[in-house]
């Protein structure tokens, strides 16, 4: 079970990912530099983290998107590794065109910092299955950048192929359709603007994110 | 040689910072602004004989997010 964390300059929730990771996997991940052109062999999970990467220069996510690394992350992607993005990972995900749509400023125009609820849309996802169908959960999220956008055809496709992974129980940002993390067309890709890594152990005061990690290597290591 | 890159929200995409520059110019006393859309401009000093290609190439591949963006380039001599 490999795993690795993407660090771009400017990435602040890398450790926090790591330290995910490695609870779950039990092994630690290889933490690869953006400006590395190859991740290890046969890497099975591939976490981009949240932060402000290049400092939100032009876009949020726009030039981690075009760093070296991002070209080897979307050939692991394709040969069926799992890469999992999360707030800032989401929106390079996006930029990448590793999933559909763009993350716009929040509708509110404020940056958003708490805990929100959201609902489990589909708990079929290697990510999700530790999770029911329906299931409130609670995450935190920290974003400026997180009203999630595209346009109707690309929306309808999603919820018609059970893509939309993970929905706000209340418009937090402006989102279109209130969605919160969105799965690629095979379901080896995940990006979510909240933040699970922040909520796996007592101490952090709730545990919802636990289950996504687990549920993910889980799976991982029955499908090796 | 040197090109500006003009680019703005599609429309219908909505814009916060217009919106809040909208009412900023109301909080100062401007009637009669109907609406406030905020972009960007790009300029580039490029070599003599980059190709449009390469221009629109650049706002396609970096400068724009075409999901959310529309990009007008202008030549300057």
């Amino acid at each position: 079970m490999k795993s690795a964390v993407i660090v771009f300059p400017g990435s602040n929730c890398d450790r926090d990912l790591a330290v995910a990771f490695e609870a779950a996997t039990g092994s630690k991940p290889a933490m690869v530099w953006h400006r590395d052109t190859e991740l290890p062999d046969d890497i099975d999970l591939i976490g981009v983290p949240g932060g402000f990467s290049y400092g939100d220069y032009l876009r949020s996510g726009a030039m981690a998107a075009r760093s070296p690394v991002m070209q080897a992350v979307a050939k692991a992607a394709d040969r069926g590794a799992f890469v999992l993005g999360i707030c800032n990972g989401f929106q390079v995900l996006t930029e990448s065109g590793l999933l559909p749509g763009a993350l716009l400023r929040n509708a509110g125009g404020h940056f958003v910092c708490r805990d929100v609820a959201l609902t489990v849309e589909n708990a079929q996802s290697a990510f999700t299955s530790r999770y029911d169908a329906g299931e409130a959960i609670s995450y935190p999220v920290a974003h400026h950048d997180g009203n999630y956008f595209a346009d109707a055809a690309t929306l309808d496709r999603l919820e018609g192929e059970g893509r939309v992974a993970l929905r706000y129980a209340e418009n937090v940002n402006g989102s279109a359709r209130n969605i919160a993390g969105i799965l690629n067309d095979k379901g080896n890709v995940l990006g979510m603007m909240p933040h699970p890594e922040r909520v796996i152990e007592a101490a952090h005061g709730a545990t919802d994110g636990k289950r996504l990690f687990d549920g993910l290597v889980e799976g991982l290591l029955a499908r090796a | 040689m040197k090109a500006r890159i003009f680019v703005t929200l599609k429309g219908g995409v909505l814009d916060p910072q217009g919106r809040a520059i909208h009412h900023a110019l109301e909080g100062l006393g401007f009637g009669g602004v109907n609406d406030v859309r905020a972009g960007k401009l790009i300029e580039l000093d490029l070599a003599d004989g980059t190709s449009d290609e390469d221009i629109d190439a650049m706002c396609r591949k970096l400068l724009a997010n075409t999901v959310i963006e529309n990009y007008r380039i202008e030549k300057v001599a």
